[in-house]
């Protein structure tokens, strides 16, 4: 087998004088993933850091334009593979919006989407924790985290049968309604939080050796961030309260109460509490979705984009024919244009998708959040240590399955 | 194996390497994709891959023994995996895990190569997007089992 690119050595590549050229990854515990960073060290201070990515890249957005536009769902869940309800959700409310059919979603299917949307950001920034955490040397905060979100996992295979890329969410409403018991195994996870929140921040705020480690390290100003375009919880770490659910509310966001954490400092610190913040604000939202759950239809009764009732097919022509046409060839959207944009786990997450009428996507432009945050890493990392450096990443939070896509 | 009356265990040595070789299988820490993430919930407390004496995830590939291909290879990557692979000291064994690894999965496109199989010798593939990290736990006891039977790639394996 033959391949095009000539990967660098893992190992020492150059030396020049005082200045030695390292590369870190594309296989190392601490760069999350599959990044390569060439790094020019002297010593151990870091004089230049140059990411290299695509090391996962997934042609995912080439793939979703060979799909039926139902099917397109699939490849992009697979994207951010740490919040993979929230990629649906952008996804299913661009189509929506340039089918027309966005006003016409019931509102349970519009509650439960939110509902998962933040149980997914919590399960997403429980590995950032876990993760974070092994980075700095706390390893038992990766067992109190995973646990965490070993409950939301269960609340996602319950609905739609797996336990990461459930694909729950459906153009037009939701693939059936919540399981029975759910709701009591969402109490369950509800009371259960607070606790674990306390043990967590007893754990690591206010812990000296984390402290130590994250203070001053990474400090992204308020104009860096900005002009790197940093988005999500590292863009509100560095002063600027901006959140899509605040600022374009979508999918009934503004009948949630709930507040934005922000912090100045811009350091890994404030990164840090912010998001440990932002798991509590989406516990607000779940509890409010959880009290006004109301029993209805979780699906648009709109029989051309989504098939009839499996109970009308045998006694409908019109169903049988609607049902062969979705089964066998998707259906059209108009043709158009359409950004949607949600709050994802780690900032703005958008999908840029175009129609030309057919049955398929004709382009799928991705908005990923990680892959701009992680340009910053760029102008932090010089100065700092290789061991601050590793802080740094992990503050940032990127997913690879989403920088390279 | 059996014990004598005078506290003395009596066993093939063969037999006793091979059930110390299977009882600590380390595996490399090379995470790819959606599958690293599941490949971490085996080491959580719910499923704790410690039981069967895995859990010591080594980021070098000279101290590892196994090899989990956990996601999506893509064309860039494949070189880095068979390099990965070829550090490894002898015995190693490698699983594929995910539909990804093991046949390029949904992703039947330019980037991505269509089973890691084509770069590395693959001894158990587990199927599913993800698996869960149950059946990563069977694929490693399927790995311990050809061990213990002197199957390929053990230090004593029969030919």
């Amino acid at each position: 087998m033959t391949f095009s690119t000539t990967p660098l050595s893992p190992e020492l590549v150059s030396q020049n004088g005082n200045v030695m050229v390292l590369s870190m990854g594309p296989q190392h515990p601490s760069t999350h993933g599959v990044l390569q960073i060439m790094l020019e060290i002297e010593g151990e201070n870091v004089v230049k850091a140059e990411p290299e990515i695509g090391y996962l890249h997934t042609g995912i957005e080439k793939s979703a334009e060979n799909l039926f536009w139902s099917q397109a769902q699939t490849v992009v869940e697979r994207m951010d593979y740490l919040a993979p309800l929230s990629n649906a959700l952008c996804y299913v409310l661009g189509v929506e919006r340039l089918l027309g059919v966005a006003d016409a979603i019931p509102e349970r299917a519009r509650q439960v989407r939110v509902l998962f949307a933040e149980l997914t950001r919590i399960a997403s920034h429980c590995v950032w924790l876990g993760t974070h955490g092994i980075d700095l040397g706390a390893l038992s905060v990766f067992f109190y985290c995973f646990d965490l979100r070993e409950n939301i996992l269960d609340l996602q295979e319950a609905t739609g049968g797996a336990r990461m890329h459930p694909n729950y969410f459906r153009i037009g409403g939701l693939n059936g309604d919540l399981p029975d018991g759910f709701t009591e195994r969402l109490d369950a996870l509800i009371a259960k939080f607070p606790g674990r929140m306390k043990e967590l921040r007893t754990l690591l705020v206010g812990n000296p050796i984390v402290q130590d480690r994250t203070i001053g390290v990474g400090a992204l100003s308020r104009e860096d961030a900005l002009a790197w375009n940093v988005t999500g919880p590292s863009l509100r770490a560095s002063g600027i309260a901006y959140d899509v659910r605040k600022a374009f509310p979508y999918c009934g966001y503004e009948n949630y109460r709930f507040d934005v954490p922000a912090r100045s400092e811009g350091d890994a610190y404030a990164r840090f509490l912010v998001r440990l913040d932002e798991m509590d604000e989406s516990m607000r939202i779940v509890e409010q979705v959880r009290k006004a759950l109301r029993p209805g239809p979780v699906m648009t009764d709109d029989t051309k984009i989504f098939q009839p009732p499996k109970e009308t097919i045998a006694l409908s022509m019109e169903a049988l024919i609607h049902h062969f046409k979705i089964v066998s060839e998707g259906f059209r959207v108009p043709p158009g244009d359409v950004y949607q944009a949600v709050e994802g786990p780690r900032g703005e997450l958008a999908f840029y998708i175009v129609s030309d009428g057919g049955n398929r996507p004709y382009r799928i432009r991705t908005r990923p959040p990680s892959m701009y945050n992680l340009q910053a890493l760029k102008g932090l990392a010089p100065g700092n240590l290789i061991a601050d450096l590793v802080v740094m990443i992990g503050s940032l939070d990127p997913v690879f399955g989403e920088v390279d896509r | 194996m059996e014990m004598s009356p005078g506290q003395f265990l009596l066993a093939r040595v063969d037999d006793v390497v091979r059930w110390a070789q299977s009882s600590s299988v380390w595996p490399l820490t090379m995470g790819l994709a959606c599958c690293a993430i599941e490949m971490m919930t085996a080491t959580s407390a719910e499923y704790d891959i410690a039981r069967l004496g895995s859990e010591v995830f080594r980021p070098s590939p000279r101290q590892a023994d196994l090899m989990i291909v956990s996601g999506r290879v893509s064309q860039k990557m494949a070189p880095v995996v068979k390099r990965l692979y070829d550090q490894m000291a002898d015995p190693k064994w490698v699983i594929s895990m995910g539909a990804c690894a093991s046949s390029g999965g949904v992703f039947d496109n330019y980037a991505i190569v269509q089973g890691v199989d084509t770069v590395v010798p693959v001894d158990v593939y587990v199927p599913g997007c993800p698996p869960t990290p149950d059946g990563l736990l069977y694929a490693v006891n399927l790995i311990q089992q050809q061990i213990r039977e002197g199957g390929r790639g053990g230090l004593l394996a029969r030919a």
